[in-house]
Parts: C-alpha cells; structure tokens; sequence
C-alpha cells in the first residue's frame, strides 16, 4: 500500500473502518467532527451502523447497548464531550464490554477552546466516572502511530473486555501527514458466551452493572482489578529514542513528546546527551521502565500540554531519586521544540533536589515570564 | 413431599412461558406485575422470546430483567431508548423493547424518548406511568398532576412554581417516525385486557419494521400514593385519566393496516 496525504480525524475513521468497526455513535464537536462526518459517509456504504445522537449521554449509551452485543463499536468525541460521556463510561466498565473511545483534545477547562490540549489524561488514566474502574489508554504521536494502533484498541478492548481509549489532541486530529493504510479486515461477529444477542438456543443472558449484594459486587470489583493486573502485565507500550548514552531524558507523551523529538535532535546537535521516553501505553504506564531509566540518567524533564497531569505518574515511578523539572503549556498553547530546549539547558546547569516540587517551580518561573 | 393440587384439565391459569420463577418484589397491590405479564404472554404468544432483548431501567421496574424471561441488559436512568438503539442498529432482526417508568422516561429520559420517535428507531417502549416516583420513595415526577400530594410536594403540586404535568403519549404522537402511540389504563380488567392488545399491535409495528412504538399504561403505586391497592385502582380511574386520556394518539395507516 503506498502513503497517501490523510487528515487526522478521517485516517482515524477510515483505520477503524479497516479494523472492522460495526457500529459507531457520535455527536459533533470540534476538532474531532470530521471523524463523525467520514463515518456518516463510510459506514452506510459498507452496511454498518451509524448514528448521529442527540448529545454526548446518548451516544455513549448507545455505544454501551451495542457493546453488550459483543460488536465492535466506537464513538469519537473531545473533551466536553467525554465529560459527558462519564456516567455511561462508568455502566461500561462496570457491565465489563469492550468500546474504543477516541478523546481529540481541546483547551480547557469548560468550554475552552478548541486548541490541542492534553488536559484529560487524568480524567481517563485516574477516573472521570463513579467507582473503580481501569481503562486501557494509548497515547499516539503521529496520524500513522494513531491509525497503526486503531485495530489494536479494538483487539484489548475485546481481549479485556474493557473501554480502551486513544488519547489524542486536536492537532492530530486535525493535521495531514503521508500515511499507509493497512488492509481492510473482514468484519466476524463472533458469539461471545457473555453477549446478548437474544436466547436463541441457549440460556438467557442478562447484563448489568447491579449488584445490590455488597459481597457480590466487592468479587466483581476484586474481577476487574485482576483483569487489569493482566492489562498492567502485558499490555505495556512505549517508544525510547537516543536513550542508550543519555545523561539526561525527557519524558512526554502524544504530540508533547513529538515535539521533544524534536528538541532532542536539537539538543544533541548542540552536544547535550540527552534522550526521549515517549510513552504510549499511558494506562497501563511504563512504571517500571522509568524507574530503571531514573536509574541511568542523572536529571528528567517531563513535558506536558497541561499542568503536570502525567508528571504524577513519573513522579511515583521515580520516588524522588533524581531531580525532575517540569514544564507544561495549558489553555491549547502548543510548546516550540525551542522552549523545551531552553528548559534542558537550564536544568543541566541547575538541576535542583529530589525532593523539589517541580510543578511549584515551574509555576513560578511561567509566573515570571 | 409435593402433592399436585391442580388437575391439568382444570387449569386456566398459570404462570407464562415469557415469566421467570422469581418471586416478586415489587410492592403488593402494584400494577408492574400485571404490565410485566402482558409484556411475557404477548412475546410468548408471537413466539419472540428468543428473539427479544429488553431493557430495564432505573427505578422500581430496574429488576425487570429478574422477571422478564429474555436477553435483558440493564441501562442507566432515563437511557435505555438510546441503549436499545445501540442494540437495534447492531442486531436489526432482533426484538428490542425497554420498560420504563415516568421518573426515567419523562424527566432525565424525555431527550432519549423524544429523539428515539424522531428517528423512528424499531424499537418497542412500555412505559409505566403511575405520576410518581416509586423506587425513591414517592417523589414528585414530572407526570405528578396539579394539587397531587408527594413527599416532595407535601401541600400538593404547586403549578405556580412546580409546573405541569407532560402528557407524553400525546407528545410523542407529533412526530413523524412514531408509528403507533397509546395510552391504556391497568385499573381494570377490561382495560387490562385492552392494554394487552396495545402490547401486542406495538410490537407487531416493530416486527413489521413500521417505526418507533410506545404503549403508556397508566399504573398504580399503591404505596407512594399512601393508598389500600384497592383505593389506588378506582383513585386511578378519577384521578388519573381525566388528565391522561386513555387512547390511540397515533396510529400510523401501515399500522393500522396490520391485520392480527
């Protein structure tokens, strides 16, 4: 197959498409309604499920309907919208059925703006909905890296039975790139011995995310816990870039560490051995691998378009063994390469203690801007 | 040891095919026994319990899966018509029904009711209406009538702050992808027989692919209402069905053309 010049948001419907998506549900919002409009297009034609809903609440109960069929079914939104996506996200994972969440991020938080931002990691890393719950997470950097990882998220949401989530920004989403296609799969609807499909030929099956015995919903949390232990065992993906002879590393995820790709090259044009740990798994995190990078490298720098949502987890990974500054741009400003350059420089001539609170720092010196 | 009592050639009664053997939970006197039973004799009589799939919702009928004896998935409250779109457009040849009270349907619900008809998406609603909410505890709902007493509304429905009752069947008939929109009353067994019709013409409409159906059955909560069930029946019938007439509010002609 050769590269074609796509748009984030349809390469991202046309992979899914070629993934064997069966159903998808969505509502516009910018930067992610391209998404909705291709598969308007692209889904009747092929004889499968599209709906435009009547907002965000409807859409992932409909997304939540057609899981408990056993389909593979996605929806698309951005940020306000996965807020209120939250409740059915939690039935979701609380009625254990895989979905593929696509979250384009936008400026934040309320209505923002419509600028990338990765202000959401924490709501879909840590949370969002009631209860406790474990959504996969993968963090691309590039359109091909997003469409690449499309039939992925629907193989662990299926393997997992869990939401797995592509955590992007409104500049992947709305940016053209080259990018290769892979083969269209043929859709399979496989019968799932925990499916509803209607009782034909066997027992009923009854889906739910009610467990009024206390007891019984205490094994059903204790369940999805252990299921995630093996998501956190084998699921771990991450990219490392110049880090064989690093003294130093940044570390940022999605577009963020794209762009200290970007600053390494300068960098290290400039003699700084420094390297780049690009996560992309970002639940499951890498914690183990950046532990044992904190082990090599004597400083980190952690990059972020937000205020250090993802530094919690470096932080933990960590533990104060060597000094991480931290920097982040918010409200959908986009960091230049430069910046993070500039902030390397500066950390190898002063790079602080452990036990500095890099976000309080960094907050200072934006202050002082 | 079990002796049978009953003589098999005396039998006109028993449990339907479409009724697990759960025993009840719902409060003595309450008209979702007898919906729940309309709702499994007509599947069982149009042979579709191997192909329905029904939707409970958040509320008193949220065990309606217990009872009920089909694929059951179980929504949050107010959006079960958006599930079993989900699962319509997936499954088309299947039966898709949600059961739903007022509380869900009308108030958090009416934007997952109303754009479901719109669509005309094929799927079968029974919806509960005894102008309360139960589960809860007797709460106003948005179908409480004016004057009506809850423990939300303890001197009575105050239109001037607390508003009007929605009559959603009338509501529902304005749109175009609805094909068949009634009202029936539980209170009786006349009305109930007539409610079982209802049942029976609104999931022959989604059978036969002729849009979005909707059966409102006017129901008693015995015990919100702080009445015997027996009081509760005749406070239905003056009460109730002066403000939501029982009716055909649309019927659309391919419907009205099925012979059954």
């Amino acid at each position: 197959m050769k590269r074609e010049l796509w748009k984030g948001n349809e390469a991202i419907a046309e992979a899914a498409v070629r993934a064997g998506v069966e159903a998808y549900f969505g509502y516009p919002i910018t930067p992610q309604s391209e998404l909705l409009e291709y598969m308007s297009r692209r889904l009747p034609e092929l004889g499968r499920a599209f709906v435009q809903a009547e907002s965000e609440p409807a859409v992932i109960n409909m997304v939540y309907g057609a899981a408990c069929t056993g389909a593979r079914v996605m929806t698309s939104s951005s940020s306000p919208g996965i807020s209120l996506m939250q409740e059915g996200l939690s039935y979701i994972a609380g009625t254990e059925v895989p979905m593929v969440l696509v979250n384009v991020m936008r400026g934040g938080p309320g209505l923002g703006n419509i600028a990338p931002s990765q202000g959401d990691y924490s709501q879909i890393t840590k949370g969002g909905g009631h209860g406790d719950y474990f959504p996969i997470v993968l963090a691309p950097a590039s359109i091909q890296e997003t469409v690449d990882l499309m039939p992925v998220a629907f193989d662990l949401a299926h393997k997992y039975r869990s939401i797995c989530c592509i955590l992007i920004d409104g500049s992947i989403g709305q940016m053209m790139e080259p990018v290769k296609m892979p083969d269209m799969m043929p859709v399979e609807r496989k019968v799932y011995d925990w499916a509803v499909s209607g009782a034909i030929g066997r027992e009923r099956h009854v889906l739910s995310s009610i467990y009024l015995d206390v007891p019984t919903e205490e094994k059903i949390n204790l369940r999805i816990l252990g299921r995630w232990k093996e998501v956190q065992e084998n699921e771990i993906r991450y990219r490392e870039y110049y880090l064989e002879d690093a003294e130093t590393a940044i570390i940022g995820f999605g577009t963020a560490g794209r762009i200290a790709l970007s600053a390494v090259r300068a960098a290290r044009a400039m003699g700084i051995k420094v390297g780049l740990f690009r996560p992309i798994s970002v639940n499951p995190f890498p914690y183990k691998r950046v532990e044992e990078l904190s082990e090599r490298v004597k400083s980190l720098l952690v990059v972020e378009m937000n205020a250090g949502q993802m530094l919690r987890d470096v932080q933990t990974a960590v533990r104060q063994r060597i000094p991480i500054r931290f920097y982040g741009r918010l409200g959908g400003v986009m960091p230049f390469p430069d910046e993070f350059v500039n902030e390397l420089q500066d950390l190898l001539k002063n790079p602080g203690k452990p036990e500095d609170d890099p976000v309080d720092l960094w907050y200072r010196r934006m202050m002082a801007r | 040891m079990a002796t049978t009592i009953v003589n098999p050639e005396n039998l006109v009664y028993s449990r339907p095919k479409g009724l697990t053997d759960m025993p009840s939970h719902y409060c003595p006197g309450c008209t979702h026994g007898t919906a729940h039973r309309l709702v499994a004799e007509v599947l069982e009589e149009m042979n579709l319990l191997d192909k329905a799939i029904g939707i409970a919702p958040v509320g008193c009928s949220v065990f309606a899966y217990n009872y009920i004896n089909t694929d059951f998935v179980q929504a949050a409250h107010g959006r079960a018509p958006a599930m079993a779109t989900g699962i319509k457009r997936v499954l088309p040849d299947r039966v898709v029904f949600t059961y739903q009270g007022d509380g869900d349907l009308v108030s958090i619900g009416m934007a997952e009711t109303v754009h479901a008809a719109a669509r005309g998406e094929n799927i079968t609603i029974i919806f509960i209406n005894n102008a309360i909410y139960g589960m809860t505890g007797g709460q106003m709902a948005p179908t409480t009538m004016p004057g009506m007493k809850t423990s939300s509304s303890v001197n009575g429905r105050d239109v001037e702050t607390q508003g009007y009752p929605i009559r959603m069947a009338e509501l529902l008939a304005t749109l175009d992808g609805a094909g068949y929109v009634v009202r029936r009353s539980l209170h009786d067994p006349a009305s109930i027989r007539k409610a079982k019709k209802a049942i029976r013409i609104a999931f022959e409409t989604q059978v036969h692919g002729l849009g979005f159906s909707i059966v409102e059955l006017l129901s008693t909560c015995n015990t919100g209402w702080g009445l015997t069930p027996v009081d509760s029946l005749s406070w239905l019938e003056e009460h109730m069905i002066p403000v939501f007439p029982v009716g055909d509010y649309k019927v659309s002609p391919e419907v009205a053309a099925l012979k059954i």
